[in-house]
């Protein structure tokens, strides 16, 4: 995640400025906090429910339904494996498990040296060259353990 | 000089083509040779990737799969010239698994740069809007009523019917939305056009402004594309300095407004209605249906929600004629289908054949069978909500009906094969569990029915209350597929049903560990 080196406060305002009057503007909105700040933090839901016209609990379901946007923290970067089913068609299944046990966390979960957060994802588009991870914005292909460990090394 | 071309596509930049850049850009240093290496977007043979390609006269000679330490080696062996080395590929328009395709909408992908507005226009691009601002909205539905273009994003159903609903509407604002919210494992189709080939998908959603009179259209398009996002924002600008997009395009009367949203990673807004309430900025919560988004869609109004390779083939469909198109595919299925080869196959990517082709002759046929070199088992066709099939429904020809007719579906063209070693019942529970993650919630069968399958097919495997897990799960799935508000909750069953009806040895276990087969 990229800090954008302003306070959360900063961060907020000026999003729901740039959004208060885009039609549907709360999905992009949460986006430009949430890269800003690495997450969405709790305190500032009431901010962004009285600039957008919403009530708290709108902006807390939309915030709580995407997979996507998190109100805490996560690591510096996020992995992502897919599981979905092209990707276990190649083994993704036992990626999966050696990826969480090399970096010793369950899917949601920071690793403890706050340099990764683990997701799960449900396909990259990368379906004929699988297993497929994510690092940041970075997909990577016919990924088996060794290749994984390789990845890590590289970071 | 040299013009060398090296894809800048997801897939071939997840096998390595960046580095495989710099390392030619190197090397050409190294040797003080004058080099421009083109990043264009990938033809679709992903298993060729990085697949290099040496201008040379009118000709692209081509070099499959390069990684960076081949690099030297070519340079070495004379570039266009090496015809004795190991990567070597011939003319890359003599590729047999690319001419054996019939590339109406993939035509331009890998061909050009695709951020270069002059190479779309060069290969045919815009020849379809320039069509269309000649014609009457009235003569633009017809046209694409005529093609036979059917839904590409799963649902089949017919574009020019839809398109005429939403010009019959009477409103002061109507939208153009595309769905690009290509969720379903094993598919990628929608990534690739709007990697290679982004203004075809622009000229489409501007084709269907003319069509049905809107002038605000939105692209949703999922998260987990960022490079797609990247040269779908870029190509966007460019056609806005153009003028092929924002007010009075081409100078004309009509205005055109086009945005990206970006999705948050929920695989419930790839449907129709939950993408609306995205769009909105609401939680993706389905919709009752009726109203129609024709009628009632994007903030209440008239709405035309499109899957991209259907905006897409409408280019074509307006640039070449209704019965150009039309003449593809077989009984009530027109046009070509974007078959995407994935999962264990060993040539895999997208195969782009008219509908009529069967399972079989794309797998073995272009696939070449498994990655792993053992036998396929089973095909899932349609994304995580298609039927598993054994080989006895290969023969299948790819036709939305004939699909239909064999309780199977083909959704969005993704093909998943799987070789034996392939455990169906865990692939049945996961169908469930897949619906539990992903379930918006709205509607019961699908939020609880979906849990309630999951634990019944552990328990199944577990050989625990065999007789009546099984009729329970049975009814469960009738009333998951009767009883759901949309098609996640109905479709679901559909795998799990595939699994029970065609691979029963996979039930039958003593201990719920490993398979005895």
């Amino acid at each position: 995640m990229h800090s954008s080196g302003e306070t959360p406060a900063v961060v907020v305002s000026s999003a729901v400025r740039k959004f208060a009057d885009t039609p549907g503007g709360l999905l992009p909105l949460l986006h430009e906090i949430q890269t800003g700040l690495g997450f969405i933090p709790s305190d500032c839901v009431a901010t962004i429910a009285s600039g957008m016209g919403l009530s708290r609990a709108e902006v807390h379901g939309v915030i709580s339904f995407y997979h996507d946007f998190r109100d805490k923290p996560g690591g510096k970067k996020t992995i992502h494996v897919c599981r979905a089913e092209a990707c276990q068609a190649v083994g993704s299944r036992q990626l999966e498990a050696h990826v969480k046990n090399r970096l010793g966390v369950d899917y949601g979960e920071t690793t403890a040296d706050g340099r990764f957060t683990l997701k799960p994802v449900y396909c990259l588009g990368n379906c004929a060259c699988g297993p497929s991870v994510r690092i940041a914005d970075d997909v990577f292909a016919r990924v088996d353990a060794d290749r994984f460990d390789e990845l890590l090394g590289d970071i | 000089m040299v013009k060398i071309y090296i894809p800048a596509d997801t897939t071939a930049c997840a096998l390595g083509a960046d580095k495989v850049a710099a390392e030619v850009l190197l090397q050409a240093q190294k040797r003080g040779l004058d080099v421009e290496v083109k990043r264009n977007g990938s033809r679709g043979a992903f298993w060729l990737e990085p697949l290099l390609e040496v201008e040379s006269g009118e000709d692209r000679i081509a070099f499959g799969p390069v990684c960076p330490d081949d690099v030297a080696g070519l340079f070495e062996a004379g570039l266009h010239d090496s015809a004795e080395h190991p990567l070597f590929l011939g003319k890359v328009t003599d590729i047999e698994w690319l001419t054996r395709q019939d590339r109406l909408t993939f035509g331009r992908a890998g061909v050009i740069d695709p951020l270069s507005l002059d190479d779309y226009k060069h290969e045919g691009g815009y020849e379809g809007l320039n069509k269309a601002l000649a014609m009457t909205a009235e003569e633009i539905v017809e046209a694409v009523t005529d093609s036979g273009l059917r839904g590409r994003g799963g649902a089949a159903f017919p574009t020019g019917i839809k398109w005429r609903t939403v010009l019959n509407t009477p409103s002061d604002q109507k939208y153009v939305t595309a769905n690009a919210d290509e969720g379903d494992s094993g598919t990628f189709a929608d990534r690739l056009l709007m990697e290679a080939d982004p203004f075809q998908l622009i000229e489409g959603m501007t084709i269907c402004a003319l069509a049905v009179g809107a002038t605000q259209g939105y692209i949703y398009l999922r998260s987990e594309y960022p490079k797609a996002l990247q040269v779908v924002s870029q190509a966007i600008a460019t056609a806005e300095t153009a003028n092929l997009l924002g007010s009075n395009i081409c100078g004309g009367e009509h205005d055109f407004h086009l945005h990206i949203r970006v999705g948050a990673g929920a695989y419930i807004c790839g449907e129709e209605t939950s993408m609306l309430e995205s769009l909105e900025g609401k939680r993706g919560l389905v919709r009752f249906k009726p109203p129609l988004p024709a009628i009632e869609g994007l903030f209440g109004q008239p709405t035309v929600v499109n899957n991209v390779l259907t905006l897409a083939a409408v280019s074509t469909v307006l640039a070449k004629g209704a019965a150009h198109y039309r003449d593809y595919g077989s009984g009530r299925s027109r046009g070509t289908l974007s078959v995407q080869l994935a999962g264990n196959i060993r040539r895999g990517g997208l195969v782009e054949v008219p509908f009529g082709a069967s399972l079989r002759e794309l797998v073995e046929g272009f696939g070449g069978g498994t990655s792993s070199g053992r036998p396929v088992r089973a095909i899932q066709v349609g994304g995580p909500l298609g039927a598993y099939l054994p080989e006895s429904q290969w023969d299948t020809p790819l036709d939305y009906e004939a699909f239909t007719e064999v309780g199977a579906m083909l959704g969005h063209g993704g093909v998943v094969v799987f070789d034996d070693s392939v455990d169906m019942l865990e692939q049945a529970r996961f169908a469930m569990e897949f619906c539990a993650v992903e379930s918006c919630g709205k509607c019961t069968p699908c939020r609880i029915g979906s849990v309630r399958g999951m634990e019944l097919i552990e328990k199944i495997g577990k050989n625990e209350n065999r007789p009546a897990s099984f009729e329970l799960l049975e009814e469960l799935c009738e009333t998951m597929d009767m009883g759901s508000l949309c098609a996640m909750g109905g479709l679901t069953p559909m795998p799990v049903r595939s699994a029970l009806k065609y691979f029963s040895k996979d039930f039958e276990r003593g201990n719920g560990i490993g398979i005895e087969r």
